[in-house]
């Protein structure tokens, strides 16, 4: 039978991944990092990686610890909570998914550097506004036995540390067309790829990725030629399930704070807590986390068991984290009153990453239109 | 003398010429974020000189505060032809000449309770733009429970001696006077031991201290009085009774608030903010929700029209007022969201190619804290307005 009830292996990890978090990576770390001008610790990813955080989606054969999707889903979510920044979403979890599912030699040797956190990827899908991988004009004209790449990604997380990207372009048909896009991995220090580092709201590494004639060879193209977005599909639904996770931490980290910030702020000779407009307010955003966290097990479960339908699982949970996630900020900055705008305090900065990972891999419509899809509607 | 159509045809057609001479055109139609617009002060350094052109010319004709009486600078407006005014301004896309906390509440809260010296001393400059005034309310134990403050003003016979603190006093570090409100009686139940006080921001003992705001800008401060010593004549109203100066205040800055004076992204519709963003209204959902503010902010709009005429009629709408700043400021904390959910990865930098559009959506933020939060606005309503039993 599957549960959504979490393994006593799965509880001993969110023990220790939250844990760990509080000590290694704690909120004021972020602010450390945002003031030092770098967008994480080189030093606490390591720490990550010898803990197997890197490789919980690497084969054990490639030297990972092969823990799954539910796991890698915890381990985003106990992050989530004090906002730990990390290259893990788009290296432990998107690119790992991917090369796994294309599974030649070469991936096989990636897998086994990622695990070893000698790697870091980057995922340079989109191109406007919106998740919409087949909007994709970037062009790889085909030259000699390779490719040569140009156009811009003009918003690629992990984008700036990255030493590989995995890159979308087009090889045939138009934008808008779901086939003829081809999946390239290659590397960031390529001549005619430039990185510029972008000042994002949630001060993590984003840049601006501008290939200019950037040359690829076969051996860079991952899965089939023009059929990029297949290639994609396990890595994308795992960074769409690990986001909605550490979305759903996010929250659970702005709820704890509004919470005790409830229980010791006085006004009118009483803590504001006891009022009741408040509290009805902080047990109704309790009940949509738990709700949430109920679609976010179900996705890292049906990945793990039967990932070739993961569509409706996945996309409810990012759908739900949304949601979810920008209620707890926006109750969470109201129900600190003035000291909730301020910069010195914490829960703003809950606010910016909810924005952000909102976005991420598709937003709430997205994935809402996806349910209503695949639910017949 | 009264308004008649044929008066007010005048009025409207002679206003839209002035607006149309007096307003740069390179002020016109433009879009104006935070950064352009003109508070005035000592330390006053405009952004550019039509600015100060445009002042200089609203000054002349008192339209900085078109209400006020002309002998305090105003220009003397009945509320239909400052309706009209509005609209003109609106559809010539011309940015206030002027604004500041001076003419949204101390100058009502002057005009209804200051005596004649301190109307004649203090108003006139506030239209000028020569003083900027911060408003020393909030405290670190007297957020929502405004009565609590603790700031407190000793009569030493010819001065009053001023300890304490305030905080969150937006642009405290940029006003030249502070309007604040202080104890002085100590034994006196909270609401009845509170005076409304003016302070010269250079006078001795005060200082300040800029707090960062989440949108990254720092336009309020902790403020400090540390044996500050204020002149008598300095106190409003009668001494003791500062709350109902302090309660008359907070009407007109919550209508301010609640209002959004501001455009969206400096004078931006909606509409074309999102008839901008090429298949935005595309995704169902972004559609369903602009939709809805549209419907909503019309409705509202003339909801706030409604009530000022009524104001306007001698029919108050006293503590209903707390509607206009909850329902206002919470639509436009929606909009915001609106925004930045169809802008999407484009909104994600702090100046990326909307520019401040991400600062200025968590700005939005706070309006439905500072002024009073909506928690306390709906408080009243239900325990004034609908009479609802305390618990
Ligand atoms: C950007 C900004 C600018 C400001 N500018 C100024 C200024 O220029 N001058 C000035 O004097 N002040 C200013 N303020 C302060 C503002 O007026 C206060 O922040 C506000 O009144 C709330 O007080 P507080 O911050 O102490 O929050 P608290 O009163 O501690 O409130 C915390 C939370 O508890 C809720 N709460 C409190 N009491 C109740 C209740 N009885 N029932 C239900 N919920 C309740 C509140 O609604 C809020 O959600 C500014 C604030 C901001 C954010």
């Amino acid at each position: 039978m599957t549960t959504l009830m979490e393994t006593e292996d799965e509880v001993m990890l969110r023990d220790a991944a939250r844990g760990f978090v509080a000590e290694s990576a704690p909120v004021a770390k972020l602010r450390e990092n945002r003031k030092a001008g770098r967008a994480f610790d080189p030093g606490l990813w390591r720490e990550m990686a010898q803990m197997g955080w890197s490789g919980v989606l690497v084969p054990e054969v490639c030297g990972g610890a092969e823990m799954g999707h539910r796991a890698a889903c915890i381990l985003a979510e106990e992050m989530g909570r004090t906002l730990a920044a990390s290259p893990f979403l788009s290296t432990a979890v998107v690119a790992a998914s991917t090369l796994r599912a294309v599974a030649t030699d070469r991936a096989g040797t990636a897998l086994g550097q990622i695990a070893a956190g000698d790697v870091i990827y980057a995922l340079a899908l989109d191109e406007g506004r919106k998740y919409a991988p087949e909007s994709t004009a970037m062009q790889a004209e085909r030259a000699g036995n390779g490719f040569r790449l140009t156009g811009v990604k003009p918003l690629v997380a992990d984008g700036s540390a990255a030493d590989r990207v995995l890159v979308l372009a087009r090889t045939a048909g138009a934008p808008g067309d779901a086939v003829g896009l081809t999946l390239f991995d290659i590397d960031a220090a390529r001549a005619g790829l430039t990185r510029d580092r972008l000042d994002t709201i949630d001060s993590r590494d984003h840049a601006r990725l501008i290939f200019d004639a950037v040359e690829a060879t076969g051996d860079d193209v991952l899965g089939e030629v023009d059929n990029g977005l297949a290639v994609l599909r396990a890595g994308v639904q795992a960074g769409q399930a690990a986001m909605a996770a550490e979305l759903l931490g996010v929250a659970g980290g702005a709820y704890g704070m509004t919470v005790g910030y409830l229980k010791e702020r006085r006004q009118f000779d009483r803590t504001i807590g006891s009022f009741q407009a408040l509290q009805h307010r902080a047990a109704h955003l309790w009940a949509e986390i738990e709700v949430t966290a109920s679609a976010i097990a179900n996705a890292g479960r049906v990945l793990d068991k039967t990932p070739q339908d993961a569509q409706l699982a996945v996309s409810l949970a990012k759908a739900r984290a949304a949601q979810t996630v920008d209620l707890a900020v926006r109750e969470g900055v109201q129900m600190h009153g003035g000291i909730g705008m301020t910069d010195d305090y914490d829960i703003g900065f809950y606010m910016k990453r909810a924005r952000v990972g909102a976005e991420w891999l598709g937003d709430y419509g997205y994935h809402a239109a996806l349910v209503a899809a695949a639910r017949g509607f | 003398m009264a308004d008649t159509d044929a008066t007010l045809d005048a009025f409207r057609a002679e206003i839209s010429q002035w607006i149309e001479t007096a307003c740069p055109a390179s002020l016109r139609g433009r879009a104006m974020g935070e950064d352009m617009i003109v508070w005035g002060g000592r330390q006053w350094q405009f952004a550019e000189p039509a600015q100060k052109e445009w002042l200089d010319a609203a000054i002349e004709r008192g339209m900085t505060a078109p209400r006020w009486p002309t002998e305090y600078g105003g220009a003397g407006l009945s509320r239909a032809q400052e309706k009209i005014y509005r609209e003109e301004m609106a559809r010539l896309q011309a940015p206030p000449p002027l604004e500041s906390f001076g003419l949204w509440m101390l100058g009502p809260a002057l005009l209804a309770f200051g005596d004649d010296a301190q109307k004649a001393r203090h108003l006139p400059p506030i239209t000028r733009g020569e003083i900027r005034w911060c408003q020393g309310y909030s405290e670190p134990g007297a957020g929502s429970d405004l009565a609590n403050v603790q700031t407190r003003a000793e009569d030493m016979g010819d001065h009053y001696l001023v300890n304490g603190q305030k905080i969150w006093t937006s642009y405290a570090d940029k006003a030249d006077w502070i309007f604040a409100l202080v104890r002085t009686d100590r034994e006196a139940p909270k609401h009845k031991g509170i005076s409304f006080l003016l302070m010269d921001m250079e006078s001795a003992g005060i200082t300040t201290r800029p707090i960062r705001l989440i949108s990254g800008k720092s336009p309020f401060c902790e403020t400090f009085f540390d044996n500050v010593k204020v002149p008598k004549e300095n106190l409003v109203g009668e001494r003791n009774r500062g709350w109902d100066i302090a309660k008359y205040l907070l009407t007109h800055e919550r209508e301010m608030i609640g209002g959004g004076a501001r455009g969206l992204l400096g004078g931006r519709s909606l509409g074309q903010f999102l008839g901008g963003l090429d298949g935005a209204m595309d995704d169902p959902v972004t559609r369903a929700e602009a939709m809805a503010c549209e419907v909503n902010s019309l409705a509202f709009a003339m909801t706030m029209e409604r009530y000022k005429d009524q104001a306007e009629a001698g029919q108050g709408v006293g503590n209903a007022s707390a509607m206009l700043k909850y329902y206002g400021t919470e639509l436009n904390k929606r909009r915001y969201e609106l925004l930045m959910n169809a802008a999407g990865s484009e909104a994600l930098e702090w100046d990326g190619p909307h520019g401040g559009l991400a600062p200025e959506w968590l700005r939005t933020k706070a309006n439905s804290i500072e002024g009073g939060t909506s928690e306390v606005m709906l408080d009243i309503l239900a325990k004034r307005v609908l009479e609802l039993p305390n618990s």
